[in-house]
């Protein structure tokens, strides 16, 4: 099945850009401490997928983790089957409102 | 807070206001204003990049035909932008010990 589909190559938000924008909106606030913000921001989602939980952001979207099962890999090199056990990996799906900000 | 459940928007601000000492409107705040740059960037078709937890990448679908699987019609798929998230190594390795 053919399907055209295109990476976008385009321009990036990096980290340290949000970092930026939000220390300029909040003249309150350190650099230092925007960042820790940040920091926290991105840790708490990170902790609570490792701990097999959803995190869920109304508008922008849910990550949650899914099951991989184990399977036998091959060493490229060596040719030597290996097993490779089950995992589980991130996963994000867009919400609704984000999906329809993506189309206008 | 962290653990089995769905951690959401206010166990994000609750966590900052116990961390950073904000306020909880701050926090709250803080929040949103962290989710309206990252959307607002997507929105203008800026893929979002955040070291050590992943990247929003954005792509471009072509038109297609697609069909209704219960009545077998052929119906267009509009040419559309979707939006997937790839894990960073750290995040992808924290996520695939868990027991």
């Amino acid at each position: 099945m053919s399907r055209h589909v295109q990476q976008h190559g385009g321009m990036s938000m990096i980290r340290s850009e949000l970092v930026d924008v939000l220390a300029q909106e909040n003249p309150g606030l350190s650099h230092r401490e925007i960042d820790t913000i940040v920091t926290i921001f991105f840790d708490e989602i990170t902790k609570q997928l490792a701990e097999g939980g959803r995190v869920e952001l109304r508008g922008f979207g849910a990550f949650s983790t899914r099951g991989r099962d184990a399977r036998q890999g091959r060493n490229p090199r060596t040719g030597a089957s290996v097993d490779i056990p089950s995992k589980k990996v991130p996963y994000f799906k867009p919400g609704k409102e984000m999906r329809a900000k993506l189309n206008v | 807070m962290a653990g089995e459940g769905t951690l959401t928007r206010a166990d994000l601000a609750e966590s900052l206001h116990r961390n950073v000492g904000l306020s909880k409107a701050e926090s709250s705040k803080l929040v949103e204003s962290i989710l309206d740059h990252m959307t607002g960037a997507l929105a203008q078709g800026e893929n979002v990049k955040i070291s050590g937890f992943g990247s929003f990448l954005l792509r471009d679908k072509g038109a297609r035909v697609g069909r209704n699987p219960k009545t077998g019609i052929e119906v267009p798929i509009a040419p559309r932008r979707v939006l997937t998230f790839r894990a960073s190594q750290m995040m992808r390795a924290r996520v695939a010990n868990e027991g």
